[in-house]
């Protein structure tokens, strides 16, 4: 067997959906890839001085920067004459892409560069113990938006990344799911095949976080996309391009699991406000599969 | 080439001679011109780097941190907000041991916003890890832009460097200036071959996470290596001098200080007007001279002892501050003399050009005559009263 791009042995917690997306994320992609990784969970549990658990070259600098720092490597790849051979990957967590990074990732979309930026979407700040982000659900119970009797929790939906993304007009926009992980890979190699540069969004459970038993990271990421609550969806060239299609389930089957959303599950109305969220998803991407 | 040069266009055509792969900048005034006119040769196809336009400071350093890591030469320049900007990531470059210049157009902090020289912004971010070097003049902008990429790049530093020019004075002005030739710099700088590099032929990480176990050690190698480069400074003028014809001394420059009675210690342009003064006091018969500090990060404590030791009584002139405490340079230039025997009488501070307030042969000369025996701490120079007299009733 050839020697692992991402090696086990590093310190994530039991059921990281993190750590499983970005080995797979980089299994994918192959050994010619450079990866520059924001501060956060990822970086702390797989760069733990004097261990790597990377086989490729890896380079952490700050909690906002990988983005730029990558469009750095890029650069210099193209001035000696290399980019064709190695792929660039930026990643990071959801608050380093959405909140503190999209200047940074919003520049190198607007510049072109041929990187491939993964967010892993465990939808809060998890490395500094589960503060909200911009990608926090509706409602959901965090350190920083903590249930009260003034507080149902997090106050907005989640941030439309994707969109976002594709406002930008480049190649390759895409979610991709820990409870879908062929689907992960196949995405994953489909933007390697496309120039420019694309940005895929990987939802990842955090059973420490979101308050789930570690054994059912991949169960709650497919209630996520099967409610019609995180739909996977693919867009090439600012054209939807792919949607997976589900049979829509109940919200509660996915909120019923996580002590996050516990505060909700005894409220009607509150359940209901959830499965607005889903139905529109499933209407605006046409989710449903016609019998 | 020889001929009369903005500043900023002498740097910018000393930069295409050092041949970096990635430039990347912001615009802030007064660095414009610098990064304009790289951007005119990229595109004329007379520096074959790649150019990257960002949308921040903090995103301008870190594609160049990106670049170097990749094993390739980099550069980029900087003024006032953009540096405090960037300073974030200054701290990761020098922590990560990578070898990049930067150029700082040095520029006054807001509020309120000003765009004229001072050098609180290069001042604020002496604690980074980065070597920093002031120019006096042009021709010195020029030749330690070279020295810099020399010195970052040695095997036994591997560290950043910050060329700091004065604001307008330098990046505005016009000096008859000598560009070396290729054939120079190639001579002195050698093609760049890092020491380590991301290439997935050798996967290696960078950045990793040390902990209680290992972040001392970090940090006491940096200290220890800015040490070794006091030593490698002077040796690398030297060479300089070899191949370029121009003496530089690398640390500090004495000027006039043997006999001296009075000294004023100073870094940057206001050094010549200084030199002025020095020669028009020295005409009348009076004892005085300049102590020009060209590296302060390291801090060339040594030398600064040695060539001070034996004057009686010193002025330093500080062009920042470290507002509610001492004047930053003079504080250290205090602390050079603690507990030594051998010292000057007396030590006094003075702050004066904040915010690009013009410091003229006249402000040097009350300066000079301030030097009496009573010392001074962070005492102000040019104030308008008629500015101070209004106070709100509170
Ligand atoms: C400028 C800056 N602000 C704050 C932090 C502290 N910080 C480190 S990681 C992190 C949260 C990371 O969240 P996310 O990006 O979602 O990644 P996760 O840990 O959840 O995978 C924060 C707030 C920092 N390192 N730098
Ligand atoms: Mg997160």
């Amino acid at each position: 067997m050839s020697k692992p791009l991402f090696f086990p042995g590093h310190t994530a917690c039991a059921g990281c959906g993190q750590s499983l997306a970005a080995r797979l994320v980089i299994e994918a992609a192959g050994p010619n890839t450079i990866v520059v990784n924001n501060t956060g969970c990822l970086e702390v549990f797989s760069t733990y001085y004097p261990l790597t658990a990377w086989g490729v070259p890896f380079v952490h600098s700050l909690f906002e920067n990988a983005a730029a720092v990558a469009s750095g490597v890029e650069a210099a790849l193209t001035y000696l004459g290399k980019k064709d051979k190695v792929n660039v990957i930026a990643q990071g967590g959801d608050g380093g892409t959405a909140d503190i990074g999209l200047q940074a990732l919003s520049g190198m979309w607007e510049r072109g560069h041929d990187v491939l930026y993964v967010c892993y979407d465990n939808e809060a700040y998890m490395n500094t113990g589960v503060q909200r982000s911009g990608l926090t659900p509706f409602n959901s119970d965090t350190t920083t938006s903590p249930v009260g009797t003034q507080s149902m929790g997090n106050l907005r939906p989640k941030k439309p990344m994707p969109e976002i993304a594709v406002a930008h007009a480049i190649s390759y926009v895409a979610t991709a799911s820990v409870g879908f992980l062929q689907d992960l890979q196949r995405k994953i190699k489909k933007a390697f095949s496309l120039k420019g540069p694309k940005y895929i969004q990987v939802h990842a459970p955090c059973p420490l976080g979101w308050r789930h038993e570690p054994r059912q990271t991949i169960e709650v990421g497919r209630l996520a996309v099967e409610t019609g609550l995180y739909p996977l969806i693919e867009y090439e060239f600012g054209k939807l391009t792919g949607v997976r299609k589900i049979q829509p389930k109940p919200v509660e089957e996915y909120l019923r699991l996580q002590g996050r959303f516990r505060h909700l599950l005894n409220n009607p109305q509150a359940i209901k406000q959830i499965q607005e969220i889903a139905d529109n998803n499933i209407d605006r991407y046409g989710l449903k599969i016609q019998l | 080439m020889k001929g009369f040069l903005e500043g900023s266009r002498a740097v910018a055509e000393v930069i295409k001679l050092v041949k970096p792969g990635v430039i990347s900048a912001y615009p802030i005034t007064p660095q414009t011109h610098i990064v304009e006119e790289l951007a005119r040769m990229v595109a004329n196809g007379e520096l074959p780097a790649q150019f990257i336009n960002v949308e921040s400071e903090h995103s301008a350093v870190s594609v160049c941190l990106g670049a170097v890591a990749t094993g390739v030469r980099a550069y980029t320049a900087t003024s006032s907000q953009g540096l405090i900007y960037m300073s974030e990531v200054l701290f990761n470059i020098a922590g990560m041991r990578l070898p990049l210049v930067l150029t700082c157009a040095n520029r006054a902090l807001s509020a309120p916003i000003n765009i004229w020289n001072d050098h609180q912004d290069s001042i604020s971010v002496r604690d980074t890890g980065w070597i920093q070097l002031y120019a006096e003049d042009i021709q010195e902008v020029v030749d330690l832009q070279i020295i810099a990429y020399r010195l970052a790049e040695d095997k036994a530093l591997m560290l950043p460097v910050m060329v700091c020019m004065d604001g307008f004075i330098l990046t505005h002005g016009i000096e008859n200036v000598d560009i070396p030739n290729q054939e120079q710099v190639d001579r002195f700088l050698p093609f760049y071959k890092p020491l380590y590099k991301l290439d997935p032929d050798e996967p290696l990480t960078m950045g990793l996470l040390a902990d209680p176990d290992y972040y001392l050690e970090t940090r006491f190698a940096l200290q220890e290596t800015l040490k070794e480069a006091l030593s490698l400074i002077p040796k690398i003028t030297q060479e300089f001098a070899k191949v370029f014809s121009r003496q530089y001394p690398g640390l500090i420059e004495e000027y006039k200080t043997k006999d001296a009675e009075r000294v004023i210690v100073a870094m940057g342009s206001v050094c010549s007007t200084i030199k002025e003064v020095v020669d028009e006091l020295r005409a009348k018969g009076k004892k005085v001279g300049l102590l020009k500090i060209i590296t302060f990060r390291p801090f060339p404590a040594k030398e600064i002892y040695d060539a001070l030791k034996n004057v009686p009584k010193v002025a330093v002139l500080d062009r920042a501050l470290s507002l509610g405490s001492f004047a930053p340079l003079a504080a250290e230039i205090r602390a050079v003399f603690f507990g030594k025997n051998k010292k000057p009488k007396l030590i006094s501070s003075f702050i004066a050009g904040l915010g690009g307030r013009d410091i003229t042969v006249d402000s040097i000369k009350e300066i000079f005559r301030l030097l009496t025996t009573k010392e001074k701490t962070a005492e102000f120079i040019d104030l308008k009263p008629e500015l101070l007299k209004e106070k709100i009733d509170v």
